[in-house]
């Protein structure tokens, strides 16, 4: 009898075997809901066009944190998701008219092997694996979720960057047709990111494909998206057409709307409010009640590992 | 309108006025509020403040304009729908954002702007809440009307913590809505008081 293991020994089973609670009951919500769009014959716009495939990985233990993981129905339903609206239920409700296949992600700049990627090609580059972070928005919200998906040191080691390449930027679709918040002047489109390269090549620093053992909901930013736990969410950008390689820092969405508000770091950090609210402590979606108070927020978001990347800068000058 | 229609009327509008509140508490107790039940509840009591100061604001221009004269006799009452409403988001405020912290609270009230003129405005509701009871108006005379005109600097005041919130993610649609819906109701308050000055001056 054959008996797999595991390389490090312990035999986890995939995500997609344990389906979580949440999940399913997600799915049950979304039957309903799909049921009264039938009814509806086709007015309402249903980011759940259709069941998503599943996308297992075996989980790395290296990358999880011991919070229980937000309920998947709060983690796709409560978005920052300009491009489908301001409202944090307009991307749930209207990411459905995103087209994530077919998709390419173009590789431009400072690197030796600029190309185009299809997503499909993507996804195999490097193994997937599961990690679980934690979430936290610049707003004072947080959330745990188990993204699917490989360190992007892993993309950056194929495209090998020339020695003028210092920062990464990441730039969002921004197709009228498919995102109907575009026509809001609220940000300059498309939504663009950047890192420095050390912090792109940061292995917590994650190319995701997936969310709770399947593939990324539109409004959770499909087909493939960063993930930066260390700094507030809006820097983890979503649905990637192209990630260019540049010697100076690219301007950032956020920060050209709001450069007091947004810096280009935005590492989390409970020492340097927000102007309007207090960074200390955050809500935890989905945990206690009424009578719950907020969480402290945690140095780089819990994430001490990334400290050296910081040695002798001035955190609360570069926010 | 006849007595027993006023009294009819001011009902219906106090159970319309309560409605909001009643959604608020079902869909609270039902997980009904979408991820972030407290900061719904935060926003929703805030709109509805907003809300009522307006139309309480919008009854006289409406008198003016349409001769329903009764509808003076339900100002009170939404004017106190605007108090309730705005005293349940300090409190949710006072909840949700700082578990009662008084001293935290107050940090938050002078370090921020937006939360200032928010604090600002619900404290010089105080004064007119208080003084709502007939008693109150009598004793009051004519100092009540004086008083009672800082609502003439309150929803101004709760329109700026409004568009002040919503400054920092660029999304001004709503507070301009609000800025210029205030601005037209106290327009007119200018162009009658000018009117009556014109008016005196002819006479």
């Amino acid at each position: 009898m054959l008996i797999k293991r595991s390389p490090n020994g312990i035999d986890l089973p995939f995500p997609s075997e344990i389906t979580p609670r949440a999940v399913y009951e997600g799915r049950r919500a979304f039957l309903k809901q799909a049921a009264a769009g039938l009814v509806l014959a086709g007015t309402g716009e249903l980011a759940f066009a259709a069941e998503r495939p599943k996308l297992g990985a075996k989980r790395n233990s290296a990358y999880v944190v011991p919070d229980k993981p937000t309920d998947f129905e709060d983690a796709t339903t409560y978005n920052n998701f300009y491009e489908f609206g301001t409202g944090k239920g307009d991307p749930a409700r209207r990411a459905g008219s995103l087209r994530a296949r077919p998709w390419a992600v173009a590789i431009e700049g400072e690197v030796a092997k600029p190309r185009t990627i299809d997503v499909e090609a993507l996804l195999k580059l490097a193994p997937l694996e599961e990690r679980i972070y934690r979430l936290r928005c610049v707003e004072g919200w947080s959330m745990v979720i188990p993204w699917t998906g490989y360190s992007l040191s892993n993309l950056i080691r194929a495209v090998e960057p020339n020695g003028h390449a210092r920062f990464v930027e990441f730039v969002t679709l921004a197709d009228p047709d498919q995102m109907p918040g575009l026509g809001s002047r609220v940000l300059q489109w498309p939504y663009t990111e950047g890192l420095r390269l050390d912090e792109a090549n940061h292995p917590l620093t994650l190319l995701a494909f997936g969310m709770y053992g399947e593939v990324l909901p539109n409004q959770n930013g499909a087909p493939v998206r960063i993930v930066v736990p260390w700094k507030y969410g809006f820097k983890s950008a979503k649905s990637i057409v192209r990630i260019r390689f540049r010697r100076d820092q690219p301007r950032t969405s956020w920060n050209l709307v709001a450069p007091d508000e947004y810096g280009f770091y935005s590492n989390v950090n409970p020492e340097v409010d927000h102007p309007r609210w207090s960074q200390a402590t955050e809500r935890r979606i989905g945990e206690g009640g009424f009578f719950t108070p907020k969480r402290k927020t945690l140095m780089f978001n819990g994430y001490n590992q990334v400290a050296s990347l910081y040695t002798g800068m001035d955190l609360k000058r570069y926010y | 309108m006849q007595p027993r229609q006023l009294a009819w009327t001011k009902r219906a509008v106090f159970l319309l006025g309560l409605l909001p509140f009643v959604r608020l508490f079902v869909l609270g107790a039902t997980e009904g509020l979408g991820a972030n039940p407290l900061e719904a509840i935060t926003h929703g009591t805030g709109s509805w403040a907003l809300y009522f100061l307006c139309i309480t604001l919008a009854v006289t221009p409406l008198r003016r304009l349409t001769g329903w004269n009764w509808l003076i006799r339900l100002r009170r009452m939404l004017g106190l729908y605007a108090f309730f409403y705005a005293s349940l988001h300090f409190i949710a405020f006072l909840w949700f954002d700082h578990f009662f912290d008084l001293e935290a609270m107050w940090r938050d009230v002078r370090k921020r702007p937006f939360i200032t003129v928010g604090f600002l405005a619900f404290v010089l509701l105080l004064p007119l809440a208080a003084t709502s009871t007939d008693a109150a108006v009598r004793r009051l005379g004519r100092r009540w009307q004086r008083l009672h005109r800082a609502i003439y600097l309150i929803v101004p005041l709760a329109v700026l913590h409004f568009w002040w919130m919503k400054a920092g993610k660029n999304d001004l649609g709503e507070p301009l809505l609000f800025a210029v819906i205030v601005a037209v109701l106290l327009l007119t308050r200018v162009i009658a008081w000018r009117r009556r000055v014109r008016a005196g001056a002819a006479a």
